[in-house]
């Protein structure tokens, strides 16, 4: 008997999938969320930019461009409601030179063709005065005010935490491998066992042009596009107040240099195709390409430490737009090719959504009660629990740190243990709470934070560092 | 938050905060407490658990632990507070740091406020090395407080990247885990540790040392599959299968707090910058230890910072902050310890400068002039990466404390 049945099964539970989930968690609806990995947001959304785009630079009349439009303001009410990180820090695209210095009336000129009437043109004084450390040669630039910055790992883990407080049910470790139809409903193959929804949206990210296969359909591929990015030492912060983005042109994006929400300096990305979909590892000469752009963009930053290398996989398909598509008489939704934009763009892409399944024939009636969420304050814009003697009074483990580097009480790593989706792994709980993510990567901590892990959640340490296999999870029907 | 006076706060206990303290109570500096962040004190030897501690400042041959213990017996038997589980997060005033403890924070005005916050080895990604990112990446120091604090599993076979004093001490814990390394990388032509180490680790249990080698990629999904190493002199790279990689000394001070509180920062070792005395630019601020030379013996270490606490009495008693002239090296040295001189001043802690060196040099001679003034010429056998030289401080009455920065450079003969 498969699981369910359910009104509605979400596969994928990275940003744009809770987001999804979330949406529709709103609304009387059984819902079901199926992950392929072990966690809410592992692949494309924990490892980019973390910009909270305005989309002024999207390609106007494009999909994209309406739904970051439509969802800056979404996601920007809706962090400071959950507790997200989030910081309106502004951008400065920046040109070094005559080229780059022409092409800034075309990105004022998209800029307002996307209906963004907020950039302004600034000297390279005005630039020297905003941004001190930048390398010499700035001829302008164009000023967005409302660009920003926000927590990749705290936005899903919200959308998710709210699905599930409003009723839904997440399944992880559940990659979805086949699908058929039955009595009306979809039936979906996992090595779990079946599930059984009467829709299925499919957010599968990377695997979505493999989700829409099961369906039937052969309308795209997924491509995945390599971005390495390398981030640097909080004592870099200082350096910059913007994100700095580049004057794109014809065969590249650019690199750009950004805060973080946790108080370092971003530097990235790359962009390289690759067959691979799980080809994240960095690579000698995309580290060494991104030193160079970054040697020219903020000189000191290049002084500074070095405290994470990474790289993401951007789900591009053959066009360079989403593909948000609804097939009312299958019930089966597709929303893939977000490529690069799906942190800024969730909120947005999860209304579209749920307007498209409305017009499809879904029926939506709102809960009477739905529950917002507060997520722990990981970033540096709010009180962090060392620093707040409330906190510690109520709990004096949130006097203890943990985590020296990132500041990380034991109470907040238990916490992270704990509530309706629980660490379960090492960079689970990083996500969660920035521990293992400063500059010493572990040298003062790593033992204890592993041992508090393992005795909080029961997952055995050889399990937690990748010595052993976990153990199969249950079947579908049974718990998450 | 809540307030507290001290005459001197030591900020670190491992053992040269736990030194300084020790000398500053001896020699009555008032009231001194010592904060640590860790959950017990002793810093880094608390997890060394092999011998090899104590010779030089303890007269005594002591595994990590013990010489740990003994240090803090020696503090709190001279009347300094050890308050561990004790965050310093930043500073209120010139010499008043904030924390943060399991009873709330604290806002602490100090007299006289000591740095020894030590030093860490820099990780994977500070080093570039590019890859897949699974477990089973370690430092020396994440590696022994996993197995001697945590009871951690580390693996069976495990690559050791650097191949200095430190390397080896990783070497013995492996081996305490069952683990098995089966290679040590280094990009430079030699080893650098003693002869006697290395005989009693590597040679004994047979672990080849790749010279001229670089770990240039890490192999492993869930966990460590490979290493590939590059040959630097352009041979074909190699893979050797492994569960573990292990990078090793390459040491960065702790200066967080240091740089968040504006001192000036000496390029080469980039702790805070010290004079002979162990102050810094701010009055009132003193560094020692591996803050100020990472890395040293734990002996050499808390040696120099007993020296300081003369300073620190004689700075609560009035006495006034002097200007120093800076002390600077050219390659192929790194940096000196200490390097700034303060007027008058008579010699440095156990009359000598540390001086280390970027690559293998030698033999040859180091110069120190100030300006177009020869202070000292001296012949020396070789220079060594990683490990300290000592420099005589025999030249430091002459210097000028208005004739601008000391140089102290090698010249090859």
């Amino acid at each position: 008997m498969p699981a369910g049945p359910y009104d509605v099964a979400v596969v994928g539970a990275g940003v744009v999938g809770a987001a999804v989930a979330r949406e529709l968690s709103r609304y009387e609806l059984r819902l079901a969320i199926l992950e392929a990995a072990d966690d809410v947001g592992t692949g494309t959304s924990k490892a980019n930019t973390a910009i909270w785009h305005t989309g002024f630079d999207a390609d106007p009349g494009s999909l994209e461009a309406a739904l970051l439009r439509r969802s800056h303001p979404l996601l920007e009410r809706y962090a400071h409601e959950a507790g997200i990180p989030i910081e309106k820090t502004g951008a400065l695209v920046v040109a070094w030179d005559d080229d780059q210095l022409a092409r800034l009336s075309d990105i004022e000129e998209r800029a307002r063709a996307n209906g963004y009437l907020r950039t302004r043109r600034l000297s390279p004084d005005e630039v020297a005065r905003r941004e001190p450390h930048l390398g010499p040669g700035v001829r302008g630039a164009v000023e967005v005010p409302d660009e920003g910055i926000v927590c990749p790992f705290t936005t899903p883990l919200a959308f998710a935490t709210e699905a599930i407080a409003n009723g839904a049910s997440l399944f992880l470790r559940a990659p979805v491998t086949a699908a058929r139809r039955e009595g009306g409903f979809h039936v979906l193959g996992t090595p779990r066992g079946e599930l059984a929804a009467a829709w299925v949206v499919n957010a599968a990210g990377l695997r979505a042009d493999e989700v829409d296969r099961l369906f039937g359909h052969e309308t795209f591929t997924i491509r995945p596009r390599r971005g390495e990015l390398v981030v640097f030492d909080k004592l870099a912060r200082r350096l910059l107040s913007h994100v700095i983005l580049p004057v794109p042109n014809e065969r590249t994006k650019g690199v750009l240099v950004a805060p973080t929400v946790f108080g370092n300096v971003l530097l990235g990305p790359t962009a390289e195709d690759v067959e691979d979909k799980t080809a994240t590892a960095t690579t000698a000469p995309g580290i060494a390409r991104l030193l160079e752009a970054g040697r020219r963009i903020l000189p000191a930053l290049l002084r500074e430490e070095i405290t994470a290398t990474y790289a993401g996989l951007r789900a591009a398909t053959e066009v360079r737009d989403y593909r948000i598509d609804v097939y009312p008489e299958e019930r089966y939704a597709c929303v893939a090719g977000i490529r690069s934009t799906g942190l800024s763009a969730s909120m947005g892409i999860a209304e579209h959504v749920r307007e498209l399944l409305v017009d499809a024939g879904l029926t939506l009636r709102a809960k009477a009660s739905a529950r917002p969420v507060r997520m722990p304050p990981i970033g540096e814009s709010a009180r962090r629990p060392y620093e707040d003697e409330a906190a510690i009074a109520a709990d004096p483990d949130h006097g203890r740190i943990v985590c020296h580097c990132e500041r990380v009480s034991r109470a907040e790593i238990l916490a992270a243990c704990r509530g309706p989706i629980p660490a379960r792994s090492l960079d689970g709980l990083r996500r969660r709470t920035r521990a293992l993510l400063g500059r010493c990567q572990g040298f003062s901590c790593a033992d204890e934070v592993t041992r508090l892990l393992a005795d909080a959640t029961g997952v055995p340490p050889a399990v937690l560092v990748g010595l052993a296999e976990p153990p199969r999870p249950g079947p579908l029907g049974g718990s998450a | 938050m809540r307030r507290r006076s001290v005459d001197v706060l030591v900020v670190g206990a491992g053992p040269s905060g736990l030194a300084a303290a020790a000398a500053a109570r001896r020699i009555g500096a008032g009231e001194v407490l010592v904060v640590e962040r860790d959950r017990e004190p002793g810093g880094v030897p608390r997890h060394t658990h092999h011998t090899g501690f104590g010779l030089r400042d303890l007269r005594r041959l002591l595994s990590g632990p013990r010489y740990a213990r003994a240090w803090l017996a020696r503090a709190e038997r001279a009347g300094a507070e050890v308050l561990t589980e004790t965050s310093a997060t930043g500073w209120c005033g010139p010499t008043s740091i904030r924390v943060t403890r399991p009873d709330g924070l604290w806002e602490i005005e100090a007299g006289a406020v000591v740095l020894a916050q030590g030093c860490r080895e820099r990780p994977r990604p500070a080093r570039l090395v590019p890859g897949d990112r699974p477990a089973g990446v370690f430092t020396t120091g994440s590696l022994q407080r996993a197995v001697f604090l945590a009871g951690l599993p580390v693996g069976r076979r495990a690559v050791i990247v650097g191949a200095e004093h430190v390397s080896f001490s990783a070497l013995l814990t492996l081996r305490h885990a069952g683990a098995r390394a089966v290679a040590i990388v280094t990009e430079h032509e030699r080893d650098q540790t003693v002869l006697a180490l290395r005989l009693a680790t590597a040679a004994r249990m047979r672990v080849p040392i790749l010279t001229r080698a670089r770990v240039s990629r890490i192999v492993g999904s869930r966990r460590v599959e490979a290493v590939e190493v590059a040959d630097l002199d352009g041979g074909e790279p190699t893979t050797i299968p492994c569960d573990s990689v292990i990078f090793t000394g390459d040491w960065i001070p702790d200066h967080e707090l240091a740089r968040l509180g504006g001192l000036t920062i000496d390029p080469g070792t980039r702790g805070p910058r010290i004079d002979d005395a162990g102050r810094t630019s701010r009055p009132g601020v003193f560094a020692v230890g591996n803050l100020v030379h990472a890395a040293e013996a734990a002996d050499v270490a808390s040696r120099c910072a007993s020296a300081a606490a003369s300073a620190v009495r004689r700075y609560l008693a009035g006495e006034g902050w002097p200007s120093p002239v800076p002390v600077q090296v050219e390659p192929p040295l790194r940096w000196i310890s200490p390097n700034a001189i303060s007027p008058g001043a008579s010699g440095v802690p156990h009359g000598t400068f540390l001086l280390r060196a970027e690559r293998f040099a030698g033999p040859g001679t180091l110069e120190v002039r100030q300006g177009e003034r020869r202070l000292r010429e001296v012949r020396i056998g070789r220079l060594v990466p990683n490990r300290s030289l000592r420099l005589a401080d025999d030249w430091i009455r002459t210097t000028d404390p208005d004739a601008g920065p000391v140089l102290v450079r090698f010249r090859a003969s």
